[in-house]
């Protein structure tokens, strides 16, 4: 989709092309449901859902009571009955109220009964820290709920994937957690006219390069992006692969990217220690092993609850200089020729 | 009963959801002595009504159901008797694996609640579900083949003990978790306002637990939903004085659970589990009420667990007091001799329906036997409902990708990059 980028006129936020998507889904399909806190008269914390309520009245935007285990919940037996329901959590911190919910009864029902009846909801919740909203508000959870067969993870990186990937979502017939990011809802990017539905399953290479591997998804993706074109000006040809589905996981993908280059970093908002970076990392050296020439290394959060004071934050969270350090290592340990 | 000190006797007063236990004025501990002429008569009175009722000796006839529905109830109450017991012999003998909860003690509870349950209903159970799945008519073989984890269980042998399903039959689970199924029971319940207006014909939700699950946050949270969204459902508390081994006093701060709803402006009613067409009526009205007003109610009904929590509990903390007293707190011989004693059945047909319920188990035990295991073929069958790229299908110990990926083409990741 990103074949569009000529095309400026076309470009939207993150936040608008998540809305158009629910928009249009609630339009095509009169099951589609919304439920959430503040969706409706607040127009969502994060206004994803703003005018929604007016256009769709209460019954289909409906404001929920703060309850995530139970609304989470009712979405599911309401998907059990037909219904396609979008909830939104307002942050994904507050998931953890509800992962019962997700984990036990969602990610379970299909499987555990034989096949008979399956849950197609969504999930749609951001993650992400550099806000200062402190220890308890910044986290990225996403790994908790890519362990769990039975659901599907998504997370976007861009406007055109933001909007293709809940489309595909609200369609699919499985319970699907859509990551969004608080830092990218105010991006913009181009978003093709008409129907584009996103494949589950499938990473991509988002930029083409031969001389290091970095995947990410998410803000972290559109950081690699952005480094791989800062870093082609020194000459050093980055291949970006952008996980866009956390499960399933295509790893394929990334490790035929690797044949290609030989190197590899992840980069990754959340903490080191049993995070998506060491799912990728143990894939490229079991899938790969034969065509590296470095290590693989990852960038990811300082293990601490994140601070307020911004000092500490800024330096706890993983951003393009760090990426952009840990690249060049791995270039001049392998005595990479610029 | 062990532990259990609230008495239905007690709890005359209403309170602010118009909860109400008239119906349970027989004590559970009292009642095999009480005669039961004194039985209120239940005459369909709007759920959360304050009004008590008065019965006199000819009309108590009919509050206990015509004869062909008591015959009905006694012949349901035997059948879970009898599969029950023989579950509980095939664990011993390993042909039944992981938890196993019987439902033994109460039987009239289940063929009552199910009696009020029309087809068009859907129900949502907790882990103590074999009579609810025999009552609701998935039938004895696929249900004995569940517990077995034969292809030909009711979950496809996938669910075991604590997870019988029938999308057909609108039993939507069993949930082995406490307290799961309520959230979703709810969101089935607002599924349903989605499909029509409150009626007489509407379909309703009932999502039966424990006593212990009103103490989980989400039934709070699920009562709540239910009232400010006005939602077609019935909780149903079947209060067997115990969760495991803890004491419903011990564990909750309202131990007169009908009246949890209360804080939700909710009905609530407490009802004898000994008699099913009092259960019957009670669970009518209620669903009743949540069809035609949307009016969601709990109903509490006292209940007895004979055995353990599961087969494997030999419920060491009961006294021998209190082991003695359940034995005289059996239902199934209670209810068998007053049938005899009405003149409903006699002592050859009352053998009949033992012996066609002894058949009938043993036939499923020999269908639940013959049933093959799900073959490996099926381990991935079931994670998505839809097909999905990369979905993982491997084997512990298979490596992460197949022998000789980077020698096959590569296909979609360029598509849509940059260059």
């Amino acid at each position: 989709m990103t074949a569009m980028a000529d095309n400026a006129q076309n470009e939207i936020t993150y936040r608008q092309a998540l809305h158009d998507a629910l928009r249009e889904e609630m339009t095509r399909d009169e099951n589609v449901i919304l439920l959430g806190e503040e969706i409706g008269i607040f127009e969502g914390s994060y206004k994803i859902t703003a005018g929604m309520l007016a256009e769709f009245g209460p019954e289909r935007v409906r404001d929920t009571p703060i309850a995530e285990e139970g609304f989470v919940g009712a979405a599911i037996g309401a998907a059990m009955l037909g219904m396609r329901p979008v909830v939104e959590i307002m942050t994904i911190n507050f998931s953890l109220i509800a992962i019962d919910q997700i984990v036990n009864h969602a990610a379970k029902i299909y499987g555990m009964f034989g096949g008979q009846t399956p849950v197609p909801m969504v999930i749609r919740t951001p993650g992400g820290g550099g806000q200062q909203l402190a220890a308890t508000h910044s986290q990225n959870l996403e790994v908790w709920y890519a362990h769990i067969p039975g659901l599907k993870v998504l997370a976007p990186s861009t406007p055109a994937d933001a909007k293709a990937m809940l489309t595909a979502a609200i369609r699919d017939d499985d319970p699907v957690l859509l990551l969004e990011n608080l830092s990218l809802y105010n991006t913009k990017g181009p978003v093709p006219e008409g129907d584009h539905v996103a494949e589950f399953g499938r990473a991509k290479v988002t930029v083409p390069g031969t001389d290091v591997t970095v995947v990410g998804y998410s803000r972290s993706a559109a950081i690699a992006k952005d480094v791989a074109h800062r870093m082609a000006a020194q000459g050093v040809s980055i291949e970006v692969v952008d996980l866009c589905s956390l499960r399933p996981l295509d790893r394929e993908t990334i490790c035929r990217s690797v044949m290609k280059t030989g190197r590899a970093v992840v980069l990754e908002d959340d903490w080191l220690t049993y995070g998506i970076g060491a799912e990728i990392a143990a894939t490229i050296q079991e899938g790969a092993f034969d065509y590296l020439d470095a290590p693989v290394r990852r960038v990811a959060a300082a293990e601490v609850p994140l601070p307020y004071a911004k000092s500490l934050e800024k330096i706890a969270l993983p951003d393009a200089d760090a990426l952009i350090r840990v690249i060049n290592e791995q270039l001049d340990a392998t005595r990479f020729a610029r | 009963m062990a532990g259990r000190t609230q008495d239905p006797q007690r709890d005359q007063a209403a309170t602010g959801g118009g909860a109400r236990a008239d119906d349970a004025k027989t004590s559970t501990r009292t009642k095999k002595s009480a005669p039961r002429t004194t039985g209120a008569r239940r005459k369909a009175p709007a759920a959360g009504a304050q009004a008590r009722r008065t019965g006199s000796a000819a009309k108590a006839a009919s509050a206990r159901g015509d004869a062909e529905a008591r015959i009905g109830y006694y012949r349901g109450m035997v059948l879970i008797r009898e599969f029950e017991q023989r579950a509980g012999e095939m664990y011993t003998r390993a042909k039944i694996g992981g938890y196993c909860h019987l439902n033994l003690g109460e039987e009239p509870t289940v063929v009552g609640l199910m009696a009020a349950l029309r087809e068009t209903d859907y129900l949502f159970t907790n882990y103590r579900d074999h009579g609810y799945a025999l009552a609701r008519g998935l039938g004895a073989d696929r249900v004995m083949a569940e517990l077995f984890g034969r292809s030909d269980g009711v979950s496809k042998g996938l669910g075991g003990s604590m997870h019988m399903f029938d999308a057909g039959k609108r039993m939507l689970g069993g949930y082995g978790i406490v307290g799961g199924q309520l959230p979703p029971a709810t969101g089935a319940a607002l599924a349903l306002t989605y499909r029509g207006g409150p009626g007489p014909d509407a379909e309703a939700v009932m999502c039966q637990m424990g006593d212990g699950t009103t103490n989980i946050g989400a039934f709070h949270e699920s009562l709540n939903l239910a009232a400010i969204w006005k939602l077609p459902i019935v909780y149903v508390i079947i209060n067997n004085g115990l969760g495991m081994a803890t004491t419903v006093e011990n564990a909750s701060g309202e131990p007169d659970l009908y009246k949890r709803g209360s804080s939700y402006r909710m009905p609530g009613r407490r009802i004898d589990g000994d008699d099913p067409e009092a259960v019957r009526q009670a669970a009518e009205e209620m669903l009743t009420a949540a069809r035609e007003k949307r009016q969601p109610g709990i109903l509490e009904i006292m209940s007895h667990r004979l055995r353990g929590h599961s087969v494997v509990d030999p419920a060491r903390y009961r006294t021998k007091e209190e082991v003695e007293e359940l034995k005289k707190l059996d239902p199934l011989p209670a209810y068998r001799a007053e049938l005899i004693a009405d003149g409903i059945l006699d002592e050859k047909q009352a053998e009949q329906i033992e012996a066609d319920a002894v058949s009938e188990v043993a036939n499923a035990i020999a269908f639940a036997d013959a049933s093959p295991e799900p073959g490996p073929e099926k381990l991935f069958d079931y994670t998505y409902a839809t097909d999905v790229p990369n979905a993982p299908r491997l084997m512990p110990g298979d490596p992460v990708l197949p022998a000789g990926w980077d020698r096959a083409e590569e296909d979609h990741a360029y598509a849509g990059s940059e260059a």
